[in-house]
């Protein structure tokens, strides 16, 4: 009996009258868990009853508490008829499960009618009392905390990064069970509800159970998914990041030290990476791999997407084999990490020191044809199709000479049978000291880089087996490492990246017509076209980046869509100029018959646009990056992160000893041959994507570069648009409608959103779906910030300046070889490199006496033997460590700041939930996550017209969402959920019946702020949270 | 091909004050769309008037998922739904129960009844009103009639509770339930001239001082009522009239008080009895209830009318009454 779950019915309030003749509702409730179930009185006329009932107990396994939800039922007691129903609450009780998570869930909780939408609501009280269970073989995992932050959470340290952790689990859809012939909609929604809900917690509860076994007590990154495969059953499937975390004690001195507390700069509160700053070791280099750099999409690792018809087992990968490695040390790295079933990490933000070096994306897909599935605790083939790709993923990081990959994420897109399965990723060069034994963590120290905000450009693969043609040159900050000519990535912006100027959002949209066909002739068609599509999504991403003049892109994320009759693509990702990396050419148009004279000056003509539009963009962004190496000035560069010592090891810079390669040489401009009708079209696309409006910025990412004031103003909003297309139209047309579609969708946006300029619009998140024949929905989810102009000014300038001079004096303080090594280098960045070349100089003779790396090789090498050595003893996970870590040391004053707007709501009875997308909330510390919130809704109407049409409905169904969503994380205890993603949005209607459908998945992390300015002000006195909580639920 | 679906939700629910304002104005969304653009918001935000129609459509669709919580201003506060800020909701609140002094001239002191909701269109086309406007602001007043017909305590105090308002436009809601509910005369020809605010003034001084409420200061007293006993009482005034003595203090006592303040003065002294006579007539007739209606038709023909004189006068006049009718 390891649980007793509580639960007390105390009031109701708002609810629909139920009763005709007397206007008044004769209520009562239902608390079911399991298969018990209690009932409070009925509470006659009154739409505002006080139930004020006793606890009702359920005495349950922890396994069950963590699978079922609590379902609570509000009825209308009917003398002479069977009850009506009102509607229903499900409560997931996970967060009460851990013990860092919440206590309680008390609050109003709306009463939710899968046809009437919200009905009132309830007043609750739920408790748990666990108790120890010491069963080794238990099938329970409570304790382990899940987070969807794909950062290490803010007031949380990273012991350990396990790695990678999946689990998927099958069901039949009740929908299309027989028995849904006879039952009401609303009996068939709540079924598929209950089931979803009932999955989900299995789900969660399995892979808590493999985390366990690693060794680790929690999952960041978490993402869930639902394939609604129809007629073959419903899987719900999730991946994540097993983690060891440490709580960061809300002593004094440690959140003195803490980057998200004290910091010097707002910047790094608001970054989403203020990781706890474990000093000791900096990244070291990592290299950027590009991806394609011209035609061939290679260093984009597009997979050819393998053609697999379920049950006909596997075909040909199609990745390559990485061509001859040079170094053996590659391949020993790559054998060491193969210990791992896969070295992949959910995460896009690494603690500072982990993320080494970058490849660039990878990326593979695969169709399948959909049968049923026989046996649902045997998920066997869809397990076996996701082994397929990941393994595909896997050989494509080892061809970039990675061992991980970093910023994964997987995805389905459905119709009918067929199924096309999606992974994509950064290949990556992980640091060992996150999975390692503390001693050894000591010794790797020396060996570790600096990385002065552009290792992780650096390319990780070895230059003369390039797997791809790239153009490789000496890295801008450095000079001396190569980097690519551009970097593709599927993870957030590091935080310590040297970046030029500022970003911005950057999408290739594409449509494809496609014959209809059935079966396995649908899937070749398919399969034969997606790589075309992904090649030129490429394309036009590679021109969209260089118009803009920038040259990499962070958080790319490709979506691919099927309909009977067309393919989307929609590629989204944050464009920023890497001070590391070379400046882009321009885009040079090439006419194919230079013979017209006409045609010469309508070639020119378009030059010129282009070249206008690219200085123009130039200046939008202010990419104007240093054009002399010992240019000080120019970059308006992060400001130093860390002041404690960074290391450089000798092996690496070993490895560039190479000869001054030049012959690569900077390509001037990328040429585009206009040769037909589709060129000249790719060129109007590329100059018509209209420039977001004065005072605004956008960017996928989680924080855009050079921005860094935020005000506390934030605005978290969903779109939806569905567009009818007209038949028969040709593949530019539907091209010009589908990004216009996309275009229009920003132009409100940033026109809704006019009164918080200036602002950013951060993490938009595009999704493409084609619910029916001719019919395209858009739907985004992102959150507007307002920052301060005049503090942007003021950091960009002055306390630049100040700071930069700071940090060459304590330089100069701390450092002996400063100086010569400096003069060596002559590093562009002034902030960084020096700094970090020094502290190399420092410790040399520390390194010298302990270990001698003369190259890359044997550090890795010891380091992997090291690795597998541990590997050995656990199966999957990797060593366990509890790695020494010194303290950040400690950061500059801090700055104190006026927070613009601080509006406080008092006096409202409902408590203000914030909603993000993003990690973090600004101008706010997150001092407690809450739990997971994950929660799955079905609406349907049957009066459509009356609800306001299509849109009426919608719109009421997303308000309702938000307001759950919100009421829970209230109850919970918490005042905002961050990382919040609407993660399916599935529509369906038939205006001929007037009816329609739609489903919604959410899901967040619960968390408890409070305000910065509050916090200074008690810091002293209050290490209570409840306090905190108090002023964080009033003020906004 | 058309945008089937379009729908923006933000966790804080996004209002624009303008397109409310024409919202509640009852214009159609395309009617609203063009005074927008009329209004210079593209020039200002290089906006399209494609992104101009989905924002007001969108903004609308908002107004009308809100109007049934506008119906009861306290459900705004705490309902789930909308998570608006208290100043917007204040905003909301106080701009929804708004009237138009020349609609609510038409209506004043009718019965809020089917039947005048009916002649809405007759109203809306003298005044320019939209009917649209014209039915939200009818609905308003008998909506805030109904739920404080029954309430006990204070009207003005009733209303703020109830619907949130603020000070000004509680009092003004006072006025015309006030006026509503003893159904007073302000529509014939004669009382044109009279604004909304002259009569709001009026109901607030009656209200103050001839109700229920007013006299005993009892909560379960109450200030829609006129106090029938005060009016059976005001028949005694014809006292003043008839008694010599007294008629000679009365006068006294006027003239000491509005000497030197009205240019009118001799006039009024030389009429004194006429005056008192017609205003003590008009009290005097006042326990009839068909009367009561009549209250400011007939002060106007029995006293202002035949002696022009201004409204300043007959408060003073009021106020002596009242005073000697204390003593």
């Amino acid at each position: 009996m390891p649980g007793k779950l509580k639960a007390k019915i105390v009031a109701g309030r708002h609810l629909p009258v139920m009763d005709r003749a007397s206007d008044l509702t004769d209520a009562f409730v239902e608390v079911k868990f399991g298969n018990t179930t209690f009932k409070t009185d009925v509470y006659p006329k009154s739409l505002n009853p006080q139930w004020n009932s006793e606890w009702f107990k359920f005495e349950v396994d922890d396994e069950d508490l963590q699978d079922e939800p609590l379902q609570i039922t509000v009825l209308d007691h009917d003398t002479y008829s069977a009850n009506d129903a009102i509607g229903k609450v499900y409560i997931d009780i996970d967060p009460l499960l851990c013990s860092e998570a919440a206590t309680v869930i008390s609050g109003w909780l709306p009463i939710y009618d899968t046809i009437h939408g919200i009905r009132g609501e309830i007043n609750v009280l739920v408790k748990v009392d666990l108790f120890n269970d010491l069963n080794r073989f238990r099938q329970s995992s409570c304790g382990v905390k899940f987070f969807c932050t794909t950062s290490i959470p803010r007031c949380y340290r990273a012991i350990m990064v396990h790695g990678f952790v999946e689990e998927l689990v099958v069901n039949e859809d009740p929908e299309y069970q027989w028995i849904d012939r006879i039952r009401t909609p609303r009996a068939s929604n709540e079924a598929r509800q209950r089931l979803i809900f009932l999955m989900s917690g299995e789900l969660q509860r399995k892979i808590g159970l493999k985390v366990l076994e690693m060794g680790g007590n929690a999952v960041v990154g978490y993402l869930q998914c639902f394939d609604l495969e129809g007629e073959s059953g419903l899987v719900v499937r999730a991946i994540g990041t097993a983690c060891t975390l440490e709580k960061i004690s809300s002593t004094l001195p440690a959140t003195a030290t803490h980057p998200s507390n004290s910091s010097p700069s707002k910047d790094m509160k608001d970054s989403p990476q203020a990781a706890p700053s474990t000093l000791g070791c900096r990244s070291t280099h990592s290299s950027p791999v590009h991806s394609a750099s011209s035609r061939l999409s290679q260093g984009f690792s597009v997979s050819v997407p393998t053609l697999l018809f379920a049950g006909m087992g596997s075909g040909g990968s199609a990745g390559k084999e990485g061509g001859p490695l040079k170094a053996l040390l590659r391949q020993q790295t790559q054998s060491a990490l193969e210990q791992r079933e896969y070295p992949f990490f959910t995460l896009a933000a690494f603690p500072p020191g982990f993320l080494l070096h970058v490849g660039g994306v990878v990326s593979a897909r695969s169709v399948k044809l959909l049968d049923r599935i026989h046996n649902p605790d045997e998920p066997e083939t869809r397990d076996a199709w996701w082994e397929e790709i990941r393994q595909e993923i896997k050989s494509h990081a080892k061809a970039l000479g990675c061992h991980a990959v970093v910023g994964y994420s997987e995805s389905t897109s459905i119709c009918e049978e067929v199924c096309i399965l999606s992974a994509s990723g950064t290949a990556a060069i992980l640091s060992s000291r996150f999975m390692q034994d503390g001693p050894l963590d000591t010794e790797h120290r020396f060996e570790e880089v600096v990385s002065p905000g552009c290792g992780f450009c650096h390319i990780p693969y070895d230059e003369l087996n390039i797997p791809f043609p790239a153009q490789l040159t000496y890295c801008y900050c450095c000079r001396r490492y190569k980097v690519p000519d551009v970097l593709f990535t599927t993870i957030d912006l590091p935080t310590e990246a040297n970046v030029t100027g500022k970003g911005c959002l950057i999408q290739a949209r594409l449509c494809r017509t496609k014959k209809k066909a059935q079966g396995e002739g649908n899937a070749t068609v398919i399969s034969n076209l997606l790589p075309f599509l992904e090649y030129e999504l490429h394309t036009q991403l590679m021109n969209k980046l260089k118009l803009r003049g920038m040259n990499a892109l962070f958080g790319l994320r490709i979506q691919i869509s099927v309909g009977e009759t067309m393919l989307l693509g929609l590629a989204s990702a944050t464009g920023v100029y890497l001070t590391a990396l070379p400046s882009p050419g321009g885009i040079q148009i090439a006419g194919k018959t230079p013979s017209d004279i006409t045609y010469e000056q309508h070639i020119s003509n378009m030059q010129k646009k282009i070249n206008d539009t690219i200085a123009k963009n130039k200046e939008l962004y202010e990419i104007n990056p240093p054009e002399v190496v010992e240019e000080i000035i120019g970059s308006p560069i992060p400001e130093p992160r860390q002041r404690s010592r960074l290391f450089r090891s000798q092996s690496e810079s070993s490895d560039e000893v190479s000869e001054l390669d030049l012959s690569h040489g900077k390509k001037d401009a990328f040429v585009l041959e206009i040769d037909d009708t589709d060129a000249v079209e790719d060129i109007h696309a590329l100059l018509t994507d209209s420039p977001t409006p004065a005072g605004f910025y956008s960017c996928n990412t989680e924080i855009m570069p050079g921005i860094q004031n935020w005000t506390s103003a934030i605005q978290m909003f969903t779109s939806v648009r569905v567009f009818r297309l007209n038949a028969n139209l040709t593949n530019q047309g539907l091209n010009k409608i589908f990004s216009d579609l996309c275009e229009n969708l920003l132009k409100s946006l940033y026109f809704k959103l006019r009164s918080m300029v200036p602002c950013c619009l951060c993490h938009l998140n595009f999704t493409v779906a084609i619910p029916e024949d001719e019919l395209i929905q858009v739907a985004v989810t992102a959150v507007a910030m307002s920052f301060d102009k005049e503090q942007l000014l003021e950091n960009g300038k002055q306390s630049g300046e100040k700071t930069l001079i700071k940090a060459i004096t304590e330089n100069d303080e701390q450092l002996q070889f400063n100086l010569e090594l400096n003069a060596e280098t002559s590093a562009p960045n002034p902030l960084s490199s020096p700094k970090g070349l020094s502290e190399v100089g420092s410790h040399l003779s520390a390194r010298a006496s302990s270990v001698d790396y003369s190259s890359f090789a044997d550090r890795c090498s010891s380091w992997i033997e090291q690795l597998k050595l541990k590997a050995h003893t656990i199966r999957r996970g990797s060593v366990k460590t509890t790695s020494s870590m010194e303290k950040a040391s400690p950061l500059p004053e801090g700055r104190s700041r006026s927070l613009r707007s601080n509006r406080s709501y008092s006096g409202s009875s409902v408590a203000v939930v914030k909603m993000t997308p993003l990690s973090f909330i600004p101008g706010a510390k997150i001092i407690k996550y809450l739990g997971i919130i994950n929660m799955f809704f079905i609406r349907e109407t049957t009066s459509l017209r009356e609800e306001g049409g299509v849109s009426g409905f919608l719109h009421t169904f997303i308000a309702e969402v938000f307001a759950m969503v919100r009421a829970h994380v209230a109850a919970l205890g918490g005042n905002a959920v961050v990382s919040y993603s609407m993660k399916e949005c599935v529509f369906m209607e038939n205006p001929n019946k007037n009816q329609a459908q739609c489903l919604i998945n959410v899901s967040g992390d619960a968390v408890m702020f409070v305000r910065e300015s509050e916090l200074e002000s008690t810091s002293v006195q209050t290490q209570s949270a409840t306090t905190h909580t108090s002023n964080g639920a009033e003020g906004t | 091909m058309s945008v089937e679906l379009d729908v923006f939700v933000g966790n804080t629910t996004i209002m624009d004050k303008e397109v409310y304002q024409l919202w509640l104005n009852g214009y159609t969304v395309n009617d609203a769309v063009k005074v927008r653009i009329e209004g210079g918001v593209m020039e200002e935000c290089e906006a399209s008037a494609e992104v101009l129609l989905s924002d007001t459509m969108d903004q609308y669709r908002t107004f009308q998922m809100c109007e049934r919580l506008l119906h009861h201003p306290a459900k705004l506060a705490n309902q789930l739904l909308f998570q608006i800020p208290p100043d917007r909701q204040a905003m909301l609140i106080e701009r929804y129960y708004a009237f138009d002094d020349s609609f609510v001239r038409e209506v004043l002191g009718k019965k809020l009844s089917k039947g005048t909701k009916k002649d809405l269109d007759d109203v809306s086309t003298k005044t320019g009103i939209t009917l649209k406007s014209c039915r939200r602001q009818f609905d308003n007043f008998k909506r805030v009639f109904k739920v404080v017909e029954e309430l006990k305590g204070p009207l003005v105090e009733n209303i703020r509770q109830h619907f949130l308002l603020p000070d000004q436009l509680a009092r003004d809601y006072a006025a015309i339930v006030f006026f509503a509910n003893n159904r007073f005369e302000t529509g014939k020809k004669k009382l044109h001239y009279l604004t909304f605010q002259d009569f709001a003034f009026c109901a607030g001084q009656l209200i103050n001082n001839w109700t229920l409420g007013a006299v005993d200061n009892i909560m379960e007293d109450m200030d829609v009522d006129l106090d029938k006993e005060f009016l059976q009482e005001l028949k005694d005034l014809k006292i003043l009239i008839t008694d010599k003595d007294l008629l000679d203090q009365h006068k006294s006592l006027v003239c000491t008080a509005l000497r030197g303040k009205t240019n009118v003065f001799n006039e009024m002294e030389a009429n004194f009895k006429n005056l008192s006579r017609g205003l003590v007539n008009i009290a005097a007739k006042l326990i009839n209830a068909k009367d009561v209606r009549d209250f400011f038709i007939d002060l106007v023909e029995k006293f202002i009318e035949p002696f022009s004189l201004c409204l300043l006068y007959m408060g003073v006049i009021k106020s002596c009454i009242l005073r000697m009718y204390h003593d």
